[in-house]
C-alpha cells in the first residue's frame, strides 16, 4: 500500500496559519463542529489532522491536535471537537469561541492514516466515539469525488445521543453501509444488547480478506487495540489495517 | 508572531521548574564522545539537506555565514544527567535552512562528520526549535563541542544536537540513529525522562 | 542504511581520549560468564582480526563504543540503563570466544 501525503515546501507545510471561525454547529451535547477560513490553506487528504495553537493575552500558549472532519474545500477547514473533562482547550473550543475569533492552525499532518479517492479497494471504517472524525472526512471525500469504492462504517458509541454527523449517516450515500453499535444504552427495540464491540460484530461488517480491503480504525487507544486484535483474529491482513489512536487529550 | 485568541485563558502549570526530572545542574561543559574528534576545515565544510526524493540543498561555510543568524540562549540537558543553564550560541535557524525545501517527509536523520547519526521528527527541527550553531559563548564553537558547526535542538536531550553536523536526510519512515539503535530513546524528551527505548 | 553524503572530504581526526578493550572487561562481565576481552572478532569495515582487548574504547557515557584500531569503524556498543543492557555487535562478523581455562 503506498504512502500518501501532500509534498510541499516545508516553510509552508509546517508554519502556523491564522484561522478565523466562520461557523459552528453542535453535533452532540458534547461535540461541536467548527468551520474555519484559513487563507492559503494548502489542501489536505481525508484522515489527516492539524495542530491547533491558542495563545492567551499574557503569552501563555498551548497546542492540541485535531483530525480534519471535512473533505478538501479551498480555504475551508472543519474540525469537530469533543469536550473533554477538565480540558482547557476543548472547553474553550466547545463553549467559548464565537464567529470571528481567531486561532492558529498548522498542517496538514500525517501521511499514513489517509484515504485517497484513487484507492479502488473496499474500505471498512471502525470508529470508537470521537474516532469518527477522520473517518467522516473519508466518507465526505468519497462523496465529493464520486469515488465508487464500497465503504462500510461501524460506529461504536455509548448512547444514541453520542452519534455525531447523524443527519448524514442516517441517509448514507450509495455504496456506504452504516452500522451503529451501542456500548451503554441502545434505542428502544434495538436487537443487539448494549456492550463492547466483539468479534461477531466485526465479522458482520468485515469484507472478505480475499477482496483486499483496507481497514481504518480510530478512537481511544484501548478501543483501537481491541479492534485491531479482533480483526486479525478474524483473518484480516494486519498490513491492511491502519490505526489512529487518540490520547488522553482527545485528539 | 503568535496571534492572541480572544477569550482563551488556559491553565498554567507552575513555572520556573527548569531542571528536568533526574538531572543536576553543572557549570562546566562536559565533553562526551563516541569516537575521535573530527577536524573539519572550513574550506571543505558543507551542510546538505537531502529529501526523500533525492533533491539536495547545500551550503558551504561562506553561504552559511551569509544567512541571517540568531543568538539563542538555551538550557542543555544531557542524558547522562547533567544540565547546563543559559548557554549562549550563535547560529542559523533550521527554519531558514528548511523553508524552501519541498518534501512530504515527517522524519529526519541527522548525519555528522565521523559517521554519527541521530533521528528525530522533522517537526522538532522547525518552528524556532533548532539551529545549525557555529558560535558558543561568544566565540567560535570549538571542535570538542562540535565545531565548526553542530545541530542545536535544546528541547531534546543533547545527544540529538549532533556535533560536527554534515547533513540531514528527510525520510518518510523513522530510522534510528547511532544511539537510538543501541538502546536510547527515539524521541528523547527530558521533561518526560525519555532516556532509553521503552521509557 | 544508505550513505547519502558520499565519502568524507579529506578531514583529519584527533584520536581523542580512549582506552583499550580491557576497559570492557568489567561491563561485559555482567553479560558473559567468560572473559570476552580475549575473544576475537573480525571488523566488518576492514577485515582486521584481533581480540576485543585491542579495540579503542570511548565513553563510558552515554555508552561504551569500541572501535577497530585499524580503520576506526564501530565494532561494538554497550549501553546500560538501570535494568537493561544493550549490546550491539554489528561491527564484527562474529566473535570467537575461548571457554573454560
Amino acid at each position: 500500500m503506498a504512502r500518501a501525503a501532500i509534498p510541499g515546501r516545508l516553510g509552508e507545510r509546517l508554519r502556523w496559519r491564522v484561522a478565523t471561525l466562520v461557523g459552528q454547529r453542535a453535533e452532540t451535547p458534547a461535540a461541536r463542529t467548527l468551520v474555519f477560513d484559513v487563507p492559503g490553506w494548502p489542501g489536505h487528504l481525508a484522515g489527516q489532522h492539524v495542530d491547533v495553537r491558542l495563545t492567551a493575552e499574557d503569552g501563555y500558549s498551548t497546542q492540541r491536535s485535531y483530525s480534519i472532519a471535512s473533505a478538501p474545500d479551498g480555504d475551508r477547514v472543519e474540525l469537530t471537537v469533543q469536550e473533554v473533562e477538565d480540558g482547557e482547550v476543548s472547553s474553550y473550543l466547545t463553549n467559548g469561541v464565537l464567529d470571528g475569533d481567531r486561532l492558529e492552525l498548522r498542517g496538514p499532518v500525517g501521511g499514513w492514516f489517509v484515504w485517497e479517492p484513487a484507492q479502488p479497494e473496499p474500505v471498512l471504517l471502525v470508529a470508537g466515539g470521537s474516532g469518527i472524525v477522520p473517518l467522516m472526512a473519508m466518507i465526505r471525500s468519497r462523496r465529493q469525488t464520486g469515488a465508487e469504492a464500497p465503504f462500510r462504517l461501524l460506529y461504536s458509541v455509548r448512547t444514541p445521543q453520542d452519534r455525531m454527523y447523524l443527519e448524514e449517516l442516517r441517509t448514507p450515500d450509495p455504496g456506504l453501509d452504516v452500522t451503529f453499535l451501542y456500548t451503554r444504552e441502545a434505542p428502544e427495540g434495538w436487537a443487539r444488547r448494549p456492550g463492547r464491540l466483539t468479534g461477531p460484530d466485526l465479522a458482520a461488517v468485515a469484507w472478505p480478506a480475499a477482496a483486499g480491503p483496507t481497514t481504518y480504525v480510530c478512537g481511544p487507544t484501548g478501543f483501537v487495540e481491541h479492534t485491531a486484535d479482533l480483526l486479525v483474529a478474524l483473518g484480516q491482513d494486519p498490513d491492511r489495517i491502519r490505526t489512529e489512536r487518540f490520547g488522553p487529550t482527545g485528539g | 508572531m503568535a496571534i492572541v485568541s480572544r477569550g482563551f485563558h488556559g491553565r498554567r502549570q507552575s513555572s520556573e521548574h527548569r531542571l528536568p526530572p533526574g538531572q543536576y545542574e553543572v557549570t562546566d561543559f562536559p565533553v562526551l564522545s563516541a569516537g575521535p574528534t573530527p577536524r573539519v576545515s572550513r574550506d571543505v565544510w558543507e551542510f546538505t539537506v537531502v529529501t526523500e526524493t533525492g533533491d539536495r540543498h547545500s551550503w558551504n561555510w561562506r553561504q552559511l555565514l551569509a544567512l541571517p543568524s540568531e543568538r539563542p540562549v538555551v538550557d542543555l540537558h544531557c542524558v547522562t544527567k547533567w544540565s547546563k543553564f543559559d548557554t549562549t550560541w550563535q547560529g542559523v535557524s533550521m527554519d531558514t535552512l528548511l523553508g524552501d525545501v519541498e518534501t512530504a517527509a515527517e522524519y529526519a536523520l541527522v548525519h555528522s562528520y565521523g559517521g554519527y547519526t541521530t533521528n528525530l521528527p522533522l517537526a522538532d527541527l522547525l518552528d524556532g526549535k533548532a539551529w545549525i550553531a557555529y558560535g558558543y559563548g561568544g566565540a567560535d564553537l570549538p571542535p570538542e563541542h562540535g565545531g565548526p558547526a553542530r545541530l542545536l535542538v535544546p528541547h531534546l536531550y543533547l545527544w540529538k544536537s549532533a556535533k560536527w553536523v554534515r547533513g540531514i536526510q528527510l525520510l518518510m519512515q523513522d530510522e534510528p540513529g547511532f544511539w537510538e539503535s543501541a538502546g536510547y530513546h527515539d524521541y528523547g524528551d527530558p521533561w518526560r525522562e525519555q532516556r532509553y527505548q521503552g521509557d | 542504511m544508505t550513505e547519502p553524503f558520499g565519502d568524507e572530504p579529506g578531514i583529519t581526526y584527533d584520536d581523542g581520549e580512549y582506552e583499550d578493550g580491557n576497559a570492557l572487561a568489567g561491563p561485559l562481565s555482567d553479560l558473559f560468564t567468560v572473559d570476552v576481552t580475549t575473544a576475537e572478532g573480525r571488523c566488518t569495515g576492514c577485515g582486521a582480526v584481533g581480540p576485543i582487548a585491542r579495540l579503542r574504547v570511548y565513553g563510558p557515557a552515554p555508552g561504551l563504543v569500541a572501535r577497530c584500531p585499524d580503520c576506526g569503524q564501530v565494532v561494538l556498543r554497550l549501553v546500560r540503563s538501570t535494568d537493561e543492557a544493550w549490546l550491539d555487535l554489528r561491527g564484527t562478523v562474529s566473535l570467537r570466544i575461548r571457554l573454560g581455562e
